[in-house]
């Protein structure tokens, strides 16, 4: 049965491939959560870095800022 | 005919003095002016050609609504060897940038009036008694119903008519706000419920063409004060935009429109079926609309986006210089324009890293995504102002800038140069390297001008009414051969 033996050897080949892809796009679904949560840090650390920065008491301070006249 | 573009951009800055809510802007205003000049003679503004009410339409204004008033009169009001002028308009510190031959020079002079300003407020500080702090802001509301300009200026062949102006650069103004706006919380009074808009200053224009800039606010200005050969040269005086801190957002708003100028001088934009049924009703449509999805009706009826009008102008400016001898800002200009038309068009957050009113609105959400805020937050209302804080350290865009999250077109070094230094292919150049070096020997100047004070009986009017001479190639060579202003005038002279 050597068409059999063929087409198992194929089905192999093939099962491997998936699961080779497999690997791939959980390695790649690692790879994106990875790039997503630097992503993510960075993102938080800039927004610390703002909280930082933000004048103190926004509703006071917006309140005050006021300007007279302009073109 | 097309002539060759100088441009320039005025601003007034908005100010305020943390705890001290009762300051008179008029007095801080004047101290920021006079703590960056004070060094050295202050040479005074020559006032003789200005005529701020001549009407582009061919009259003169019967009134006079825009006088300075007696508070303004006598106020700090200077030259700055960089070749702009510094001074206190309406309550405001002004920066006007010397006139530029293109849009990217015009952004380093830009930067370089933040800069000036952020120094201005650095020694303010230090002259003030308890060291109150002004802080300054580069934008064009304060939110409460008021609003201070950002002006742009662009000289124009006398011969175009003003109407075709009017007709051409309707649509265009109206729809540039997508990638123009610096976007802003604008508070509704009837339920006082907030949303943003992505322009400043759009809500604040009530007409379609006047001579007004600080009530009835029209789309097209008419002041007709070109500051050169009026024979020759109009100066068109664009009111309705907003303040940019996106270096590229300045270079697009500028740098299309001074190409759209010189299709309009040869009639080359076919706009007559572009005309808007309402321009104001569109401008603040537009405005209102984040989604850019909203459509505005033509005179023809039909129903387009203000993405459709720019791609439209934008073929139109393609067409138009694909058999000329294009120069390289102006390829860049039409890349960069339609590089954000296409991001804007697919999703207006694509342009986050370029366009101002991006770059804030996503910064905002996501903010008020981690603080679980909603629009109304006061802490949103902060941010939106302080995104506009000239300060490096402190101003938000600067901070986006320091993590690399925009787009920077020009570097810190050549900012810092164009603060003391004069561009170089305008009369810009002779302006600022006479305030330079014969400061003490100057009696005035101002865009056309300079008036010398050598001692002699009679003070000596050097005239500079060409915008396009002047520059280093016309003048260096004499200026470094003329030690003192006698030299200089005998040498012009010669």
């Amino acid at each position: 049965m050597a068409s059999g033996s063929g087409g198992g050897a194929e089905q192999k080949r093939r099962a491997t491939g998936k699961q080779d892809a497999e690997q791939e796009d959980v390695q790649a679904s690692a790879d994106v959560t990875e790039k997503g949560e630097a992503l993510k840090d960075e993102l938080d650390s800039l927004l610390d870095e703002i909280d930082d920065v933000l004048e103190e008491n926004a509703e006071e301070f917006v309140k005050q800022y006021i300007q007279k006249g302009g073109q | 005919m097309a002539i060759t573009k100088v441009m320039g951009i005025e601003t007034e800055y908005g100010i305020t003095v943390p705890g001290s809510p009762d300051s008179n802007p008029v007095l801080a205003s004047s101290l920021l002016v006079n703590a960056f000049s004070g060094r050295g003679r202050k040479v005074r503004w020559d006032y003789e050609e200005e005529s701020p009410l001549r009407d582009a339409r061919g009259f003169e204004a019967p009134r006079e609504p825009e006088v300075p008033s007696d508070d303004d009169l006598g106020l700090a009001n200077v030259i700055l060897t960089n070749g702009a002028r510094y001074y206190v308009d309406h309550a405001h510190p002004e920066y006007s940038s010397p006139e530029c031959l293109d849009p990217r020079t015009l952004v380093v002079y830009d930067k370089a009036g933040e800069r000036i300003l952020a120094e201005s407020a650095v020694r303010a500080t230090q002259l003030t008694p308890g060291g109150r702090r002004i802080q300054v802001y580069k934008n064009n509301t304060d939110g409460k119903g008021t609003s201070y300009g950002t002006h742009e200026n662009f000289l124009v062949d006398r011969t175009t008519p003003f109407t075709r102006l009017v007709r051409d650069l309707t649509p265009f103004l109206c729809s540039r706000q997508i990638f123009a706006g610096a976007g802003s919380l604008v508070r509704d009074p009837a339920d006082n419920s907030v949303a943003y808009q992505i322009a400043q200053r759009s809500q604040f224009f009530e007409v379609e063409v006047g001579l007004e800039t600080t009530l009835k606010r029209p789309i097209i200005n008419t002041r007709d004060e070109p500051h050169a050969d009026p024979e020759r040269y109009r100066r068109l005086h664009v009111i309705i935009g907003d303040a940019n801190m996106n270096e590229v957002a300045t270079f697009l708003k500028t740098g299309s429109l001074a190409i759209l100028l010189n299709l309009i001088e040869d009639d080359a934009v076919p706009s007559d079926d572009w005309q808007l049924a309402n321009p104001v009703q569109a401008l603040r449509a537009i405005a209102k609309d984040p989604t850019l999805r909203a459509t505005v009706e033509r005179k023809d009826g039909r129903m387009v986006t203000a993405c459709e009008i720019q791609w439209g102008y934008l073929d139109a400016a393609k067409k138009y210089l694909k058999d000329r001898d294009i120069q390289h800002w102006q390829v860049e200009v039409l890349e960069r324009w339609e590089a954000v038309l296409t991001q804007l068009e697919d999703d207006p957050f694509k342009a986050h890293r370029t366009v101002d009113w991006v770059t804030k609105y996503q910064l905002m959400r996501q903010i008020a995504e981690r603080d679980s805020l909603e629009l109304t937050d006061p802490k949103l209302a902060l941010v939106d102002l302080q995104y506009h804080d000239v300060r490096l350290d402190r101003g938000l865009y600067y901070r986006l800038a320091a993590s690399g999250r925009v787009e920077r077109l020009v570097a810190e070094q050549e900012i810092a140069r164009a603060v003391a230094d004069p561009p170089e292919d305008t009369r810009a150049f002779f302006r600022g390297r006479c305030l330079a070096k014969y400061a003490s020997q100057i009696a005035a100047a101002g865009w056309d001008a300079i008036i010398f004070d050598t001692g002699r009986e009679t003070l000596q009017r050097v005239p500079m009414l060409e915008p396009t001479r002047g520059t280093a190639a016309h003048t260096a060579a004499i200026l470094d051969a003329s030690p003192a202003a006698e030299d200089l005038i005998r040498n012009l002279q010669g």
